[in-house]
């Protein structure tokens, strides 16, 4: 029935294209942290001027399917490689593996963002007229108190978020980066055993997903040390 | 660069109604594959709320599953598990070529199962929401559990269940591009041809691109119609 022999020898070849997948995820999630926190941290001043810019650029990027961004920065921006290579910025739209990352960190910072100042929304405003009439500046308000309690807020959420962008790095096997889902899709047309490289390459994600969700609740708890005690 | 009105336009060797046509599609599998998700979805938020622990226990594993590994993965799955199935009884029957799958009936069902998996926890929470007094009010009316849930339950449930599924519907209608990898000429797919007999991929890209945001806020125009008529004659915040 279940054939373990293939499996075992399977398993290898799939994980062979774990690094690429953390790569993606990891470099796309981070760097789509930074831009989101700055993002959300610029339209906290309500100026016109700064925040319409950013509501345009998240409404497109939330608005559109990923895989259209991920070829409109590969297939799209490689139509102007000659001014790309004026400005000496051809060797990262070249290579499909900066675009999938470019693609995936916007996508990721607009979905990001929104969780973000829904969580600093969230802060209590009397915490923050405490700490000005504590004499606190503006910056230091932000670091002290409302960044550490939006950020905790915003764990569950952006959780999500992480899992779905782990989700996203196998469109990159779409512009020929050989991650799991890619291997994943080369075995089943060599091997036509769609079921079984399925499960296998489905176990990898769902490993990947259960590590994370695991590691951030963790987070939540040791963050949170009096919910937990209830 | 080639005039844009003239590629995207609908005169000679424009692509204008090729892009139209596709949008169509991409809409009507994107349509068809949330009802489908929705029928998933209820079973298995029904599954997840049942008393039995084996109901329960499939139900979160279907969640579980899909929605935690990537759709492309669940697309290739369907599409090739059910061609080389197909080809296998082909054989049988005397043919001898492979057999694919039709890709719009992949693409519906590949759909219905990825967002069912998210619809069911949208009617699990609404259906939480419902005040517990509504079912005891059924059960004092003589209501058989069907009756029940068409005329009493559903219809509150939806109330509360129409947000998460507008955010569902959003995320059908992104994933459906996904569909354009089995080969189905929906709207990414038809932007990759025009990219590529024109040379022009920047603008049909841009041009797909805006396609899927004008589907998309249209359709949320139609979840936030029904939402308010879903509350009309109700007090809320």
């Amino acid at each position: 029935m279940i054939d373990f022999a293939f499996f075992l020898e399977i398993i290898p070849t799939l994980l062979s294209g774990l690094p690429m997948t953390v790569q993606l995820a990891a470099a796309s999630i981070s760097i789509g942290f930074v831009m989101a926190l700055l993002l959300a941290l610029a339209q906290q001043g309500n100026h016109r001027f700064v925040s319409w810019p950013i509501r345009t650029f998240v409404a497109v990027f939330r608005g559109t399917p990923l895989l259209v961004q991920i070829f409109l920065i590969y297939y799209g921006l490689g139509q102007f490689r000659p001014s790309l290579q004026d400005m000496g910025l051809w060797w990262l739209f070249r290579e499909p593996y900066w675009c999938a990352i470019i693609a995936l960190s916007l996508n990721t910072a607009a979905y990001g963002s929104e969780i973000l100042r829904g969580a600093i929304k969230g802060v209590p405003h009397g915490l923050v007229e405490a700490a000005t009439a504590f004499g606190m500046s503006r910056a230091l308000t932000l670091r002290l108190v409302v960044l550490p309690l939006a950020l905790r807020q915003a764990i569950p959420s952006y959780s999500n978020e992480i899992i779905l962008m782990i989700k996203g790095t196998s469109l990159a096997s779409i512009i020929t980066l050989m991650e799991v889902t890619g291997i994943a899709q080369g075995l089943i047309s060599q091997t036509y055993r769609a079921v079984e490289v399925f499960v296998a390459a489905g176990a990898i994600y769902l490993a990947i997903n259960f590590t994370i969700i695991s590691a951030l609740n963790a987070l939540e708890i040791w963050l949170t040390p009096y919910r937990a005690r209830a | 660069m080639m005039d844009v009105a003239h590629i995207l336009g609908f005169g000679h060797g424009g692509w204008g109604a090729a892009l139209l046509l596709a949008s169509g599609v991409t809409l009507s599998l994107s349509v068809f594959g949330f009802l489908l998700g929705a029928a998933f979805g209820a079973l298995a938020a029904a599954g997840r709320l049942s008393s039995r622990s084996i109901r329960s226990w499939l139900a979160n594993a279907y969640g579980v599953v899909f929605r935690g590994i990537p759709d492309l993965l669940t697309i290739y799955l369907l599409y090739y598990g059910g061609s080389i199935a197909l080809t296998q009884i082909g054989k049988f029957l005397g043919s001898t070529g492979f057999i694919g799958l039709p890709a719009f009936a992949t693409g519906v069902l590949a759909i219905g199962i990825i967002s069912g998996a998210y619809q069911a926890e949208v009617y699990r929470g609404a259906y939480q929401a419902v005040d517990r007094g509504q079912f005891d009010a059924c059960m004092a009316l003589g209501l058989s559990s069907l009756q029940s849930l068409r005329l009493v339950i559903v219809p509150q449930l939806m109330r509360h269940a129409l947000p998460g599924l507008g955010n569902v519907w959003q995320l059908v209608l992104k994933d459906s591009a996904l569909i354009s990898v089995i080969g189905l000429v929906e709207l990414m797919r038809q932007g990759q041809i025009g990219a590529g007999s024109t040379r022009e991929p920047f603008v049909f890209y841009i041009a797909a691109g805006a396609l899927y945001f004008v589907i998309a806020a249209v359709t949320g125009l139609f979840f936030r119609y029904s939402e308010a008529r879903a509350w009309r004659g109700m007090v809320h915040a």
